[in-house]
């Protein structure tokens, strides 16, 4: 207590050069804040704007079932689990859509009815496709706005037929091509048709019953995280804990590809910010060079009447952590404001920028390291001496 | 360890000044050593040279003694008084406190022993520029975690004693005399009652009733058993002290027991001129 007081005495006798000396920390802090903050508030409201399209999904690739696949009505049980949304098996094959003597080549998608959900579809017309059409292997078809234009000619055509691969389909409904839509992986280009999984693989020659890929999402309550390894433990438990039975990937990469920019800019940043903080930690450090030579002869007296190295160590280190530390809660302070302002100034982007919590504790902790580290070589220079040298220092 | 005890020596016998052998003594010399120092040596090297200050220097100093060192300046007392209250390492030699060797003790070890057993009053002065008057006066008893609060009241009666007022207490070293001064680092060497207080010319920079005043509180805390240890220049000052050596030439050329002071004691005073005298003081 008593040395914190002659810490801010011995700082506050120089104000000036206490306030240069600190600059360099204050800067340093600002940057750090600042951008970080700015660079959070900007992804933030990004990936706010990703999520809000459509939920983070999961897909699965079995490569080796040990005798033991995956079946439509493994999937059924699945759906129940508390941490999965729900799961969608789907297998693609390309057949020759026809229709009134017009023939397209079309992308046939078997799929489970939790296909539409989990990929964000919306219907134009009609339907999706039903568990009862997959248990009963209809031939029931969705087809694309593309596709009903190109094949049919016109978009409103529920109830037409058209064939698949020689089979005659019923159109039951019609999706949206939602040309914003950013995070969906069905594309709008090409010309799609969903049918029941069941119905594909009585056309198909490759595809079986025997289910090798599927999506899975998160349940409402759940990260796409827990998801993936409730996932993850279900193959391992049913795969004899063979990790390299299947694959299961984090599919929403627009918004990991969001977060992974997101932190490499704060990375990097941050480390721009914290060169710039290690440099005012060596201005910190020249100027108690100066103060341990000024005050050699205090540091004689003290030592004479019986201070040991603790003390005077402790004395020197603390001014540089009290120094960094104040530059420190300046810089924080300026950094609100200056946040402040950028706030009002794009209060019209519906982006915040606050004050990261995160990174104002980081930049504390970060000061304070530099305060101890900086500090430590004058504070020790000082401790060392001889309290007659110090005393007869400069006469 | 190649130190060894020896038999307790009132006179001091050197090679260097083999006769006549001064001898002033008034009462039986029968006190406890409270340091004691063997064969001590110190030695400066300034540009490649060797100045030997203190040569070989045996010597005891007693508990609740008033010991005054006199001699020329630059004989090497101030030299001599870092050294025994363990502020500065000999050259060669040992030093006993109190029959613990202080001599083979680290920096932070003497430190602590320093805080503990020692006062000191600095030629030189010596205060913290940075503090006041009073926090200079209380540094020393801040040091061994003392109450604050308790120390000023402490403070306040030793400057009292000293004569210097309440006000002057707040002032900043480059604000007040340098008596006034010489006396805030009296009062800063005294306020832990040290078991020994080394004072370097204490009364340089003093008027005759500062002098007293200073006196008199060494005087004081000597009757109440503590030790003094004094370098002056004034025999007005070396007549408070119950013995007094004198320093040349590395060693001491002779020593003088007055016994205790007593103020206007005609023939005790004279007894010390002589001694300074003798000595070719
Ligand atoms: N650090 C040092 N380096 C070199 N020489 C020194 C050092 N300290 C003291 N001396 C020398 O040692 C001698 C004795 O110095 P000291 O200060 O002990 O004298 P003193 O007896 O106290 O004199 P005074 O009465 O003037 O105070 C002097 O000649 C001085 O030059
Ligand atoms: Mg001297």
């Amino acid at each position: 207590m008593q040395t914190l007081k002659m810490a801010l005495k011995s700082i506050g006798s120089n104000k000036l050069r206490a306030f240069l000396t600190m600059l360099g920390i204050i800067i340093g802090v600002m940057a750090l804040v600042i951008l970080v903050s700015l660079v959070n508030g900007a992804t933030g409201s990004v990936t706010d704007t990703i999520s809000s399209l459509g939920k983070n999904m999961i897909t699965v690739s079995i490569s080796d079932n040990k005798g033991a696949p995956v079946q439509i009505s493994d999937l059924s049980e699945w759906m129940q689990d508390p941490s999965l949304g729900g799961v969608a098996a789907y297998t693609k094959e390309s057949f020759t859509g026809k229709k009134d003597g017009n023939a397209e080549t079309v992308d046939v998608y078997g799929v489970t009815s939790y296909y539409e959900q989990i990929q964000g579809m919306s219907m134009l017309l009609g339907r999706f496709l039903r568990s009862t059409d997959i248990d009963n292997h209809t031939y029931v078809c969705v087809i694309n706005e593309k596709l009903a234009t190109e094949l049919i000619g016109y978009t409103d055509c529920l109830g037409q037929e058209i064939t698949l691969g020689g089979i005659r389909y019923t159109v039951v409904g019609v999706v949206e091509d939602n040309d914003t839509s950013l995070t969906k992986s069905y594309n709008n280009d090409s010309l799609s048709a969903y049918i029941p999984y069941t119905s594909l693989v009585r056309m198909s020659d490759s595809a079986t019953l025997e289910i090798t890929s599927f999506y899975v999402d998160a349940a409402e309550d759940k990260t796409t995280k827990d998801a993936e390894e409730r996932i993850t433990q279900i193959l391992l438990d049913r795969f004899e804990d063979d990790e390299d039975a299947f694959t299961v990937k984090s599919q929403d990469t627009l918004e990991n590809t969001m977060n992974d920019v997101s932190s490499a800019l704060t990375i990097l940043l941050g480390g721009i910010a914290a060169i710039s903080l290690i440099v005012g930690g060596i201005g910190i450090m020249n100027i108690m060079l100066v103060t341990v030579t000024e005050r050699t002869r205090e540091i004689g007296i003290r030592k004479a009447i019986g201070a040991n190295r603790h003390v005077i160590l402790q004395q020197f280190l603390l001014e540089a952590v009290v120094l960094c530390m104040m530059g420190c809660g300046i810089g924080i302070g300026l950094s609100w404001a200056v946040l402040q302002v950028i706030g009002i100034v794009v209060s019209s982007l519906s982006i915040t920028f606050t004050l990261n919590g995160t990174v104002v504790l980081i930049a504390v902790g970060f000061c304070f390291l530099i305060g101890i580290v900086f500090g430590l070589y004058p504070a020790n220079k000082a401790a060392k001496m001889k309290p007659i040298d110090a005393l007869h220092y400069g006469g | 360890m190649p130190y060894r005890r020896k038999t307790v020596r009132h006179l001091f016998i050197r090679e260097k000044h083999p006769a006549p052998l001064p001898r002033r003594e008034s009462e039986k010399v029968d006190r406890k050593t409270i340091i004691k120092t063997d064969k001590l040596s110190k030695s400066f090297s300034v540009s490649g040279k060797q100045y030997h200050i203190i040569k070989n220097l045996d010597l005891e100093i007693y508990e609740g003694d008033f010991t005054v060192i006199m001699g020329s300046s630059g004989a090497g007392k101030s030299t001599l008084l870092y050294a025994l209250s363990g502020m500065d390492k000999p050259s060669l030699g040992h030093i006993e406190y109190a029959g613990k060797e202080i001599t083979e003790m680290n920096d932070d070890q003497l430190a602590v022993f320093r805080r503990k057993h020692c006062g000191f009053v600095f030629q030189q002065v010596h205060l913290v520029d940075s503090m006041s008057i009073m926090d200079n006066a209380i540094s020393t008893g801040m040091l061994i975690g003392q109450k604050q609060k308790d120390l000023k009241k402490k403070a306040a009666a030793l400057f009292e004693r000293v004569g210097i007022s309440e006000e002057m207490t707040d002032k900043f070293p480059a604000q007040v005399s340098g008596g006034e001064a010489q006396r805030a680092a009296m009062v800063r060497a005294v306020i832990n009652d040290p078991d020994v207080v080394f004072a370097d010319e204490p009364t340089g920079a003093l008027n005759s009733a500062g002098v007293e005043a200073v006196l008199n509180v060494l005087t004081d805390i000597n009757n109440e058993g503590q030790s003094i240890v004094m370098v002056t220049h004034d025999i007005k000052s070396a007549r408070r002290a119950n013995r007094i050596l004198y320093l040349e030439d590395g060693g001491i050329k002779g020593e003088c027991n007055p016994g205790k002071y007593v103020s206007g004691d005609k023939k005790r005073h004279e007894m010390i001129r002589g001694f300074l005298e003798e000595m070719g003081w």
